[in-house]
């Protein structure tokens, strides 16, 4: 019986003791599936003898690793939620996270806690230092601020994406949400216990749910791809081929920088048969060149916000017209979802009309950790009580059925696959000390969106591209740094002396 | 002037060129830290090292791709130039 997503792993160990269950994409360092068991019953051990347990919330800060891995299955087997922190990210958003979360307990790599400390008013007291193996890198399981514990249905994980108002904001999934989706995986791909599956998303990111509880549940292989190799197309390509990943999840953006980079004539791809890709829209010329590189697997366009795991889904022809321009659909609603497309006053539109994209079903999320008024606000709730999640994702049904997607009704974009509130960006640019005014924008190009930003300075001239980027990464994870700064005297304003974005985006170059 | 400083001179022109359009170029100094501080994000360094195999023929391992060898101007002119040198030796 799978009650929980530990249970995927104790079922798998119980069937597979010793094939392999997570490795590094170096082949480096690799645990069976009995020494993951053991090793996250281990960290189980050690957080229940520090009182940790239901009900807590548990983050997890550190580079991946089958250590990491482990960590999180440990929290999962102790009943409590993980919450994983970018250990690329400033530490002070970290802090940030692990404060608001209130989370009981950290397991923090040795290297960055003094960064977490140094960040935020945390104490993080020590209370004991964790290894997989002697000799493995050390973590560390320190005391976190603490908060009350939740009740309800058990929770599984919180993610913490960007958020508009200058504070990033926890998605709050739990067990049933999350295996809804995993089993939609195992009825939908044509997996098995042969596979072996790419993570290349680091676990803060949701595509890391499919890569590691769709491989625990078959009994697969989960090949780490850690914060290195998984920025070198040309080191990741070798590594996908050598290590004969079967089962690839990435964005299109990575799959692009290896099909310009990546050598891909150059290896032998038969074991591939399966490429996911989600969080941005692929350009269709991009597709196709991956197509050519990668002839052999099924493709498919997986759709959905964190909010709500993937909703939606679509599989990529085999060979895709030469004069197709337009990118495919984000397809047909997943099987345990439903969806609905709906005008400004939530009235559903007729097929083929503009709306915005409602989803209710197993997947979607519980609501945002400790923000009420953004949870109810984020749900439409109907006439017979069902709670719909509103996407902010404008959609359009083709005569087929499938949903084309549009674009945005906020300020919310994708970049390399990642969400970037621009309000965020623009709190961030406030900051700085020289900055009167600033403003961004997104700008299409063909690498997807290119981030501008326009500033005003006290002195009311230009600043220096390499200084403001410098600054920004010290408030913001790399993703979201600007990738232009345009220094104006003063921004323009709208009759009603707001920032004139409109005025902004016909100025851009 | 040097192999050095040649080798330098062109990466700064060519980090100037395609990342750091309107930066002053003397903002761009020899050891102020690109990777690190976000100022060339994963693909600009992917872009970066493509331009280094092209231009001067030689073949950056993994783990040089990284800001412990590609940091600054001059780690870039240096890891270009110990390369060169590796092989004329």
């Amino acid at each position: 019986m799978i009650a929980g997503l530990d249970d995927l792993l104790s079922r798998s160990a119980a069937r597979w003791p010793d094939r392999a269950a997570v490795s590094t994409a170096d082949g480096g360092e690799r645990l069976t599936y009995s020494e993951l068991e053991r090793a996250a019953g281990s960290i189980r051990d050690a957080l229940a003898r520090h009182g940790v347990g239901p009900g807590d919330r548990i983050a997890v800060c550190a580079p991946k690793s089958p250590a990491s891995v482990a960590a999180i299955l440990g929290i999962l087997q102790a009943g409590a939620a993980y919450v994983p922190v970018d250990p690329t990210a400033p530490a002070a958003r970290g802090a940030f996270v692990i404060e608001d979360c209130g989370v009981a307990a950290a397991i923090v790599a040795a290297d960055l806690l003094a960064g977490l400390r140094g960040a935020g008013e945390l104490e993080l007291t020590g209370l004991e230092p964790w290894r997989k193996a002697p000799g493995d890198r050390a973590i560390e399981i320190v005391r976190g601020p603490g908060g009350e514990k939740t009740r309800d249905a058990p929770l599984a994980y919180v993610l913490y994406t960007s958020g508009s108002t200058g504070r990033p904001k926890g998605v709050v999934h739990t067990h049933d949400s999350a295996l809804s989706f995993v089993r939609w995986c195992a009825d939908t791909f044509d997996l098995s216990e042969e596979d072996r599956f790419s993570s290349h998303a680091p676990f803060h990111f949701d595509l890391s749910i499919f890569d590691l509880y769709v491989s625990l549940l078959h009994g697969g292989e989960i090949v780490l791809f850690g914060e290195g190799i998984s920025k070198q197309p040309t080191a990741m390509a070798a590594a996908i081929a050598e290590r004969g990943i079967s089962v690839w999840y990435s964005t299109p953006s990575v799959l692009r920088l290896m099909v310009e980079f990546g050598q891909l004539e150059s290896y032998d791809w038969s074991a591939l048969r399966l490429v996911l890709f989600a969080g941005e829209v692929f350009p269709v010329k991009h597709l196709r060149a991956l197509l050519e590189a990668w002839p052999a697997p099924r493709y498919f366009n997986l759709y959905g916000p964190t909010e709500t795991n993937v909703c939606t889904y679509f599989e990529v022809p085999a060979e895709i017209p030469a004069d197709r321009e337009d990118p495919f659909p984000i397809g047909l609603v997943c099987e345990n979802d439903r969806g609905l497309v709906v005008d400004e006053g939530d009235r559903p539109v007729a097929s083929g009309e503009e709306g915005e994209l409602l989803i209710t079903g197993g997947t979607v999320m519980s609501g945002y950790w400790n923000l009420p008024e953004r949870s109810a606000s984020a749900f439409h709730v109907d006439r017979d009580g069902t709670r719909w999640y509103r996407t902010g994702d404008l959609v359009r049904e083709a005569a087929d059925g499938n949903l084309l997607f549009v674009g945005r009704r906020d300020r919310m974009v994708k970049r390399r696959g990642y969400r970037v509130e621009l309000g965020e960006i623009e709190s961030a640019l406030y900051r700085h000390p020289e900055v009167i005014e600033a403003a961004v924008i997104a700008v299409p190009d063909e690498d997807g969106v290119r981030i501008e930003a326009f500033v005003s300075r006290t002195d009311g001239g230009k600043g220096s591209i390499i200084e403001m980027k410098t600054f920004c990464s010290k408030e913001l994870p790399l993703y979201m740094i600007p990738d232009r700064f345009l220094f104006r005297p003063s921004l323009p304003k709208t009759s009603t002396d707001k920032i004139d974005y409109q005025a902004l985006a016909r100025g851009a170059s | 002037m040097s192999d050095a400083e040649r080798i330098l001179g062109e990466v700064k022109g060519f980090l100037l060129e395609q990342f750091l359009p309107e930066e002053d170029p003397a903002a761009l100094t020899n050891d102020i830290a690109l990777v690190t501080s976000g100022v060339l994000d994963s693909v600009a360094l992917v872009k970066l090292v493509a331009h280094l195999e092209e231009t001067y023929g030689v073949e950056l391992e993994a783990y040089e791709i990284s800001a412990d060898f590609l940091d600054t101007p001059a780690m870039i002119a240096g890891t270009v130039e110990g390369k060169l040198s590796e092989r004329a030796g």
